[in-house]
């Protein structure tokens, strides 16, 4: 018997590149050894940020839909869409909310801002303390797996074809040195006028 | 409503008793705090590692926070605690403040700070180091998460605590230079960014002296910059293998020439 955090397994990462953020993770569903889904995609967006969520999987889908009500309600009020800076904030304070009944997730934050076109990621703990990352930030259950690939394979300002191989093989790699992670992976690379998602072709063991 | 909610206590209850799962383990900030005062105020210091279990969740965190442009507090525990009990009452402090028509004072800082960690009986991890100057002086204080408070005119907090506090013991004398003392605090910090597995990476330093703004110096050492990498890792275009690709555009991109001579031309002031 492991942790909450451990039951479903999956991971995810986000990365930062020259004008361009990219943000990626693996399609793994399981209960504990058992594989369930290779569909269960883990990043999800409100408008033009991505918010990754890996964790216990009832959690990851209620958080998701939780944010999608609270950045709908924000639209409506505000008359635009949530900057990736407020969003985070907005990830941070609903988690603390739950300091003592919390959800089991990993959010992850990625998105440019539209306004100055700055890329911006985050990571979070379970109770939303921020880790504002410049180079990258993971989540999951291979984040050990994920540090070193991403301490190695990383280096600043890559353009978006090449920041969408480096986080590919950071996530391919670490993602197969760890048994609840894998069974396919999607990576999105996002700049100023498109976002591109790739479904990657990975181990399906 | 606002606050702490307890809905998912239950729940979480059975999973951790019952279903024999284990809670997951939140980002702590390892840490070593110092805080030191000098003639004619207080300076206060920390490193900027921030650990998740045996892992460095983040390399350069910022352990500073600001409670009122005058006051700063260092925080050493659970991160997410600290980081959240220092806004709260920043926040409370700052109406408190404008509701009074005065400058914030520290030992208000510490009050509201200590009757809400003793309310939550230490379940919220903050340890805290907090100093500053108003209308009464210069003062340097310590919370614990349980609500205890002590007063000092050198103190330490954190895993690293007792490296630091080793450093301050041997080179803390009274009535120090602002310039002494941002040396004394650095040293400690750099005890416990050496000897402590818990600390690492940098110092912050924040210097608050009577009649003067506070002034925070925001990695003032960085003995620990990663060696530039012997090769590049970049990836050749095409390495990795897609099996399926689609495109968002978010942007329309329309080419319209516009003519800037001739009989359609634009109107121009020449």
């Amino acid at each position: 018997m492991s942790d909450p955090s451990s039951i479903n397994g999956g991971t995810a990462v986000a990365m930062v590149g020259k004008d361009c953020v990219a943000i990626a993770c693996d399609m793994r569903l399981g209960s504990q050894s058992l594989g369930v889904s290779n569909n269960f995609e883990k990043v999800f967006n409100y408008g033009h940020v991505y918010l990754g969520l890996t964790g216990l999987a009832t959690d990851v889908l209620t958080v998701y839909e939780d944010f999608r009500m609270k950045t709908n309600l924000y639209k409506m009020s505000e008359d635009r869409d949530i900057e990736p800076e407020s969003f985070a904030n907005l990830v941070s304070s609903t988690l603390y909310q739950r300091r003592f009944g919390p959800w089991f997730v990993g959010p992850l934050v990625a998105g440019l801002n539209s306004k100055t076109g700055k890329p911006f990621i985050c990571g979070f703990d379970f109770i939303g303390c921020i880790d504002f990352a410049k180079d990258f930030v993971v989540s999951g259950t291979a984040t050990d797996q994920l540090y070193g690939m991403c301490e190695s394979l990383y280096e600043p300002n890559l353009e978006p074809e090449d920041l969408f191989e480096t986080i590919s093989q950071a996530l391919l790699n670490a993602a197969d040195r760890d048994a609840l992670s894998g069974w396919g992976a999607v990576v999105y690379v996002i700049t100023k006028d498109k976002v591109v998602k790739r479904y990657l072709k990975s181990r399906q063991d | 409503m606002p606050g702490l909610s307890f809905d998912n206590y239950q729940r979480n209850q059975f999973l951790t008793n019952s279903a024999g799962y284990n809670a997951p383990k939140a980002t702590s900030t390892g840490t070593t705090i110092v805080g030191c005062k000098f003639k004619n105020g207080v300076v206060i210091a920390a490193d900027t590692r921030a650990t998740a279990g045996p892992i460095v969740a983040d390399k350069n965190c910022e352990k500073l926070h600001r409670l009122a442009p005058k006051i700063w507090c260092a925080g050493a525990g659970t991160a997410a605690d600290t980081e959240m009990v220092t806004q709260l009452i920043s926040s409370n402090l700052e109406l408190h403040s404008l509701s009074l028509n005065r400058e914030p004072r520290v030992i208000t800082s510490l009050q509201m700070l200590k009757q809400h960690l003793f309310k939550y009986q230490g379940h919220i991890g903050a340890y805290l180091i907090v100093a500053g100057v108003d209308p009464t002086g210069a003062h340097l204080f310590s919370i614990h998460a349980h609500g205890s408070t002590d007063v000092g005119y050198y103190l330490s907090l954190g895993s690293g605590s007792l490296a630091a506090m080793a450093v301050l013991e041997r080179d803390w004398e009274p009535d120090m230079t602002k310039e002494q003392a941002m040396n004394l605090c650095a040293e400690a910090i750099q005890a416990g960014i050496w000897n402590d597995l818990g600390s690492g990476s940098n110092v912050d330093l924040c210097v608050m002296e009577v009649g003067k703004n506070a002034h925070l110096y925001r990695n003032h050492l960085t003995p620990n910059v990663r060696e530039q990498k012997q090769r590049s890792y970049k990836f050749e275009r095409g390495t990795t293998a897609i099996l399926k690709q689609s495109i968002y555009n978010l942007v329309d991109v329309v080419e319209e020439p516009i003519a800037t001579t001739g009989p359609d031309a634009m109107e121009v002031d020449s």
